[in-house]
């Protein structure tokens, strides 16, 4: 290591001599960095519990510059989606994720790929973490072929193993999940399910039909209200009558965590799977977050929001940025190998954007494909009768 | 209990109701694959609400069929979801008015989801109950669904007349991988038919989409569905008297539609009647007369087809009381 080092040295002081200024780089080795470190996270609310997830929890550097470029890419997939809509190649629905990255990155790192989980419309970062590549959401947002449904589902319908949607109907999805974790426990492979829905979707009927339905036949879904504080743009405090949306589930115990530290995400999930996995049937957790962006592209967001509470939440809970602090704090990583990872995601998401705007749209001899599974091809009638296009499974 | 049950068979002829055929159609599947289960209000320990369940629990115990609470919309989206997890549910509805309240789930997360997935994810699922008119249970209780539920692509619309027809289908609807609304007739439950050697057998499946010609005839051509086919069938006898012989056409599924059966028989008759228990206004008659008139009949006949459709009044209570006027039908 020694001998590296003044190889290094001796590198850089050429380097600087030709230039003629001086050149500022880190001599430090990845050897330097701490493997890992112990963090004490915020507790959470409990509800009908009497054990609660650790408050001090261990992440390796490992799990830090994972998590850390989940979320940047997360981040700035859903920047580059703003752009492109903006410039009218993405068109339709879009409902962006940025300020919520902790909550889908946190939740993944608890449970298996081998696990379940749906969500609702605001779902391109679950896609990703669920095994979705950029490229492939991109094109979907955009409708091409490339797209990860073919350029047929757009924005809120994106599926891959093991993951439901991406779904329109707010609240439809919940019944759907508790069914997922229906056949989990049927066919006995101990795997769970777990069932996103907003602080907007908490309020529907179908959720507390799906909370009975849960408890009664102890069903391993872990139920998670992401509360992003405002339901399209009605604020929580004019939605529901109870805004303690982790004991909405009544019989059903709850956790409210915050949900901007990936860690706390991370140990709360780690909880509730433990739970399900035991056999005690369903838990409900509520995940406190912030969605930057409008409800969707067709609202600024702030007609119902100040942007001074918006930029407060930046400066002060953003969870890539607390992420990065912590790291180098302890240090974990250093400043460059962060920007060497921003730059690669940078590119990643580059040439994503590139493939999206450039892939063609899926041709109109597949318009009427995947009406039926495993059906012999029909026919099936075009805009006027004598128009017959082709439908194949 | 196989000893029990085959003779009982010979003991009545293999005449059998509509009711023990959906009964034996679904112990048939259940046996056959164990991804399928039952679940739905009174279906388990009640033997279910018109007794279409009688025994099942018994023989296959809680796992795979499941009483579920009063909560149409929770229960159906639980079963959508199963599907969408490898199993293959059949979700009962104790009437298809209750369906209404699930409606979402069946059109949005069931019929819609394998074509906006692009074949990524299927949807394997049977809704069944009764559906239209019963005897004297108001307006609420007497709604069909026929022409709701076939409007929409992506899903399939079976609807049976007699026990083979009931058997036949539901355990075509079973095995099929797409969302199947199955639409039944609580007043056709306890009505015996025979039922041939051949649909006793435990691999006996009627294809969906087919039409069938329960009576053949040169004069006019009769289409119908569910229960309103007996009407037909008597009424074609009392006509037959007065030497007009009516070819009927009992369409099994709505959707997709045997088209070409209909189209067919109106070429040799060039007389239409369509019979239905549902309303007339965007009903599944005026989509058979539509389509006709649309179709090869139009372009290629000489003469001028009369087309009419006879259904329920067109108010709340659809009390139906099936008037002989295929008579006055003009030449």
């Amino acid at each position: 290591s020694g001998k590296m080092l003044s190889n290094i040295s001796n590198v850089l002081r050429a380097c600087a001599q030709k230039n003629g200024a001086a050149v500022v780089m880190s001599a430090r080795t990845y050897a330097d960095f701490t493997t890992q470190a112990t963090f004490e996270i915020k507790k959470c609310d409990l509800f009908k519990l009497d054990e609660a997830p650790a408050t001090q929890v261990v992440m390796t550097r490992d799990e830090g510059l994972q998590y850390y470029r989940t979320m940047q890419t997360m981040r700035r997939m859903e920047l580059k989606a703003d752009q492109l809509y903006k410039q009218k190649i993405i068109r339709g629905f879009c409902h962006l994720y940025d300020g919520q990255e902790a909550c889908a990155v946190g939740i993944e790192a608890a449970i298996n790929l081998t696990d379940h989980l749906i969500t609702a419309y605001r779902a391109h970062g679950y896609t990703y973490t669920r095994g979705g590549t950029v490229k492939e959401i991109m094109a979907e947002l955009t409708g091409r072929r490339g797209g990860i449904a073919k350029g047929k589902g757009g924005s809120m319908h994106m599926y891959c193993k093991n993951f439901y949607g991406g779904n329109g109907i707010v609240g439809a999805q919940v019944p759907l999940g508790a069914g997922v974790a229906l056949a989990c426990k049927y066919q006995e492979n101990n795997q769970l399910c777990v069932c996103l829905y907003g602080d907007g979707a908490a309020n529907q009927g179908q959720i507390f039909e799906t909370y009975n339905m849960a408890a009664l036949w102890k069903l391993p879904v872990i139920f998670i209200c992401e509360n992003n504080r405002y339901g399209m743009g009605t604020s929580v405090e004019r939605a529901a009558a109870s805004t303690d949306y982790y004991k909405r589930g009544e019989f059903i115990p709850g956790l409210r965590v915050d949900g901007m530290d990936v860690l706390c995400v991370r140990e709360a999930t780690r909880f509730a799977a433990d739970h399900c996995r035991s056999g005690k049937g369903p838990i409900l957790m509520e995940l406190q977050t912030y969605r930057y962006h409008g409800h969707s592209m067709s609202d600024p967001g702030v007609s119902y929001r100040t942007r001074e509470e918006i930029q407060e939440v930046r400066s002060k809970s953003d969870p890539i940025s607390m992420l990065k602090d912590r790291m180098l704090s302890n240090n974990m990583a250093s400043v460059e190998e962060l920007k060497e990872i921003d730059v690669e995601v940078r590119k990643e998401i580059e040439d994503a954007a590139q493939f999206a705007t450039t892939d063609p749209e899926p041709p109109l001899e597949e318009l009427c494909n995947h009406i039926f599974s495993n059906n012999p091809p029909v026919e099936v009638r075009g805009t006027n009768p004598w128009s017959k296009l082709k439908s194949v499974s | 209990q196989n000893a029990v049950s085959a003779l009982r068979r010979r003991e009545f002829h293999r005449s059998v109701t509509v009711r023990d055929a959906l009964n034996q159609a679904m112990d048939e599947e259940l046996e056959r694959d164990e991804r399928v289960f039952l679940m739905g209000e009174e279906v388990a320990q009640y033997d279910g609400a018109y007794k279409v369940s009688r025994g099942l629990w018994k023989k296959y115990g809680d796992k795979r069929v499941i009483d579920t609470p009063i909560s149409e919309m929770g229960f159906a989206g639980i079963a959508v979801g199963a599907a969408m997890a490898g199993l293959r549910p059949i979700c009962e509805f104790m009437t298809f008015n209750f369906s209404m309240q699930a409606i979402d789930q069946v059109i949005n997360s069931a019929a819609k989801t394998y074509y906006m997935s692009a074949g990524l994810q299927p949807v394997p699922i049977v809704f069944r109950g009764p559906n239209g008119a019963s005897a004297g249970v108001a307006a609420q209780h007497s709604q069909c669904f026929a022409a709701w539920y076939a409007h929409c692509p992506g899903l399939k619309v079976v609807s049976p007349w007699n026990s083979e027809d009931a058997k036949g289908l539901l355990k075509s609807a079973i095995r099929d991988d797409n969302p199947v609304v199955f639409l039944e007739n609580e007043l056709m439950y306890g009505v015996p038919f025979e039922m041939s050697e051949e649909s006793q057998s435990k691999d006996f499946t009627i294809p969906i989409g087919k039409a069938k010609i329960e009576r053949q005839g040169n004069h006019v051509t009769v289409v119908s569905h569910s229960r309103y086919v007996g009407h037909c069938l008597d009424a074609a006898a009392v006509l037959a008297k007065e030497g007009i012989e009516c070819e009927v056409i009992n369409l099994r599924t709505i959707r997709p539609m045997d088209v070409e059966s209909i189209e067919t028989s109106v070429m040799k008759t060039n007389h239409l009647v369509t019979v239905e228990g549902g309303w007339p206004q965007f009903g599944v008659g005026a989509e058979i007369c539509a389509r006709i008139m649309e179709g090869e009949w139009h372009v290629s006949s000489q003469t001028s087809c009369s087309t009419q459709r006879l259904q329920s009044v067109q108010n709340p209570m659809q009390k139906f009381k099936f008037c002989m006027c295929l008579r006055e039908v003009p030449d």
